[in-house]
């Protein structure tokens, strides 16, 4: 059946269609639909049907969601998760800019500087939150002896429902700062430097320089961050977890930890696999974005 | 930026440098604190908190874990996990991401748009369906349960068709004119040029696994199957009761202490993969 449909070609060339060429590509798609495209399906007809760990039981039509949004934790859960975004993502673009504008040189200070803003990126979810607890854990902490110098008491990031976001928010900045630097830096240097040769002979301003030749060629990879960002922020699970389990008073339970709750520490499947739809939606909504922005490349 | 400054130092530098120094010393100050207190005495320090700031220091912090054996168990685990997920990944992808960019067959085009559209799918859109499959199939608490899922991520192959379809075709038509089989061709020509991407993705992938923590959590709930992170986590409940913060700061600094000698050296490949992996 090989050469039929390429008559010009050798039967074993690389561009005459051949069903022995998928074999190449047939042991991911095993992984990719038996791990991948299998349990998103089933994970949707999960969210219909009344299930526990081993089995499913009965299918109980919109039930689950109708339950999820009658949940108060639930909904609490979408509101922090919003929250937690609003707290980290314009934070981690701004700083990432500023740091990339900063250490864009060639020479060994910035070099050195922009691995020390990076490196936290390569830690554990647990080794961050673990130093975070100890920033903030009153008596010894980092922050407690700190005010301690000023004869001030440090407020209880951890414990009081007013700060205990802030609390996760300030440690995922600090894991998390690495990725936009980078991606800025990456952007600018694709900036071509006649541009700024340019500018130079007109005499402009630095700030003028900034304004209208550097923010411009950037606005692009600047979307591109938000929304890797908005996705990833998302997510956020570990570190809310780890630093304050989702208290006090679920105030810093995003909805990742919902669906952990709900799943996999009440064993309620159904309730949890439409929460993960929910999330699911929401997350696809963003990278759809992304999509766009990154095809969009002529509006630079 | 580098280009179109003056020589002088002017008002706007030093204030760019007072920021640059001050967001430094929030970037090393906790890391520093954590490394400082894991050379404390436990007793030492409840007594006063401020001690940290001068000797004595001791490692004795140190000598207790590694008296203590589940951490090089689920260092040991980690290892496994991170080492099968990513070779698993470089041959499924390399394999993959050759026949999507070089080889042609029925569905071909349609499949690619499929694969890529795994990318945007969340894990935790799979997770409780993963969960149940892998509970009937008696996968929790084995190292394929934990190495498995990550095998169906389609960054790899993606990156791979990308790096392959980047590669001159005359490359592999002259081998093809030789009469060597697809596979030699692949592996023999091609296969040794795609030696950054394998490089990039590898270490992705290792450090990836290495790190996570939300699927381990969920699979392996029994102590001996914990990975180092999940592990490491699970000591920290009970926090300065029992075992002491120094205790906890030197299992900190131990477990981040190889993966940071990793970046040191690796820190461009890393670097990139990272970006690459964000950008897509």
């Amino acid at each position: 059946m090989t050469a039929v449909q390429a008559p010009r070609k050798p039967s074993h060339g690389p561009h005459s269609p051949d069903w022995k060429n998928a074999l190449f590509v047939a042991p991911y798609l095993f992984f990719f639909v038996t791990l991948l495209v299998f349990p998103l399906f089933w994970g949707i007809w999960l969210s219909f049907h009344k299930a526990d760990t081993f089995s499913s039981g009965p299918f109980v039509g919109f039930g689950n969601y109708v339950r999820l949004f009658n949940d108060k934790v639930f909904l609490q859960s979408v509101g922090n998760t919003f929250y937690f975004v609003l707290l980290t993502v314009p934070t981690l673009a701004l700083i990432g800019l500023f740091l990339a504008l900063a250490l864009n040189a060639r020479t060994r200070t910035a070099t050195v500087l922009r691995s020390l803003f990076f490196f936290s990126s390569v830690l554990s979810v647990t080794i961050v939150t673990l130093i975070w607890r100890i920033v903030f854990i009153p008596q010894f902490g980092l922050l407690a002896t700190v005010y301690g110098w000023f004869g001030a008491t440090a407020p209880a990031f951890v414990s009081d429902p007013n700060l205990a976001m802030i609390a996760v928010a300030m440690a995922t900045i600090w894991w998390c700062l690495g990725l936009p630097m980078m991606l800025f830096l990456s952007a600018l240097q694709q900036i071509p430097g006649d541009i700024y040769e340019a500018a130079a002979l007109d005499n402009a301003s630095r700030w003028r320089t900034l304004t209208a030749i550097t923010l411009p060629s950037i606005k692009r990879t600047f979307a591109l961050v938000i929304i890797i960002q908005i996705v990833l922020q998302f997510q956020l699970f570990g570190q809310a977890w780890l630093m304050t389990r989702g208290g006090p008073n679920n105030v810093t339970k995003p909805i990742v930890l919902y669906i952990y709750d709900t799943a996999f520490r009440r064993w309620d499947l159904g309730l949890g696999a439409a929460a993960s739809e929910v999330l699911f939606v929401l997350i696809l909504l963003a990278a759809m974005a992304q999509y766009l922005i990154s095809r969009r490349k002529e509006d630079l | 930026m580098s280009s179109g400054l003056s020589n002088s130092r002017s008002f706007g530098d030093r204030v760019i440098l007072a920021l640059v120094i001050a967001l430094s010393i929030v970037m090393l100050a906790p890391a520093l604190w954590v490394i400082a207190l894991s050379f404390k005495d436990n007793a030492e320090l409840m007594a006063n908190p401020n001690s940290v700031f001068h000797p004595p220091y001791i490692i004795q912090n140190y000598i207790n874990i590694v008296g203590t054996s589940a951490v090089f168990r689920w260092i040991l685990n980690s290892l496994i996990v991170s080492i099968g997920l990513t070779v698993g990944t470089l041959v499924l992808s390399s394999l993959a991401g050759y026949g999507f960019a070089r080889l042609n067959f029925p569905g071909r085009d349609i499949l690619f748009v499929v694969v890529l559209f795994g990318l945007a799918v969340p894990e935790q859109a799979v997770l409780v369906a993963r969960h149940q499959i892998f509970s009937i199939l008696k996968f929790h608490n084995t190292y394929q349960g934990i190495i498995l899922p990550g095998l169906s991520s389609a960054f790899g192959v993606f990156l791979m068709t990308q790096y392959f379809r980047a590669i001159p075709k005359e490359l592999d038509e002259a081998a093809m004119l030789d009469n060597a089989s697809r596979f030699r061709v692949f592996w023999k020509v091609l296969l040794p040029l795609t030696l950054p991407a394998q490089a990039t993705l590898g270490i992705f992938t290792f450090l990836g696994a290495w790190n996570d923590y939300f699927w381990p959590l969920i699979s392996a709930t029994k102590k001996e199957m914990f990975t180092l992170t999940v592990g490491m986590a699970s000591t920290q409940t009970n926090f300065a009761q029992s075992e002491g913060i120094g205790y906890l700061m030197a299992q900190a600094v131990f477990a981040g202490a190889p993966i940071f000698i990793v970046y040191l050296f690796f820190q461009k490949y890393i670097v990139t993969a990272v970006s690459g992996a964000a950008v897509r």
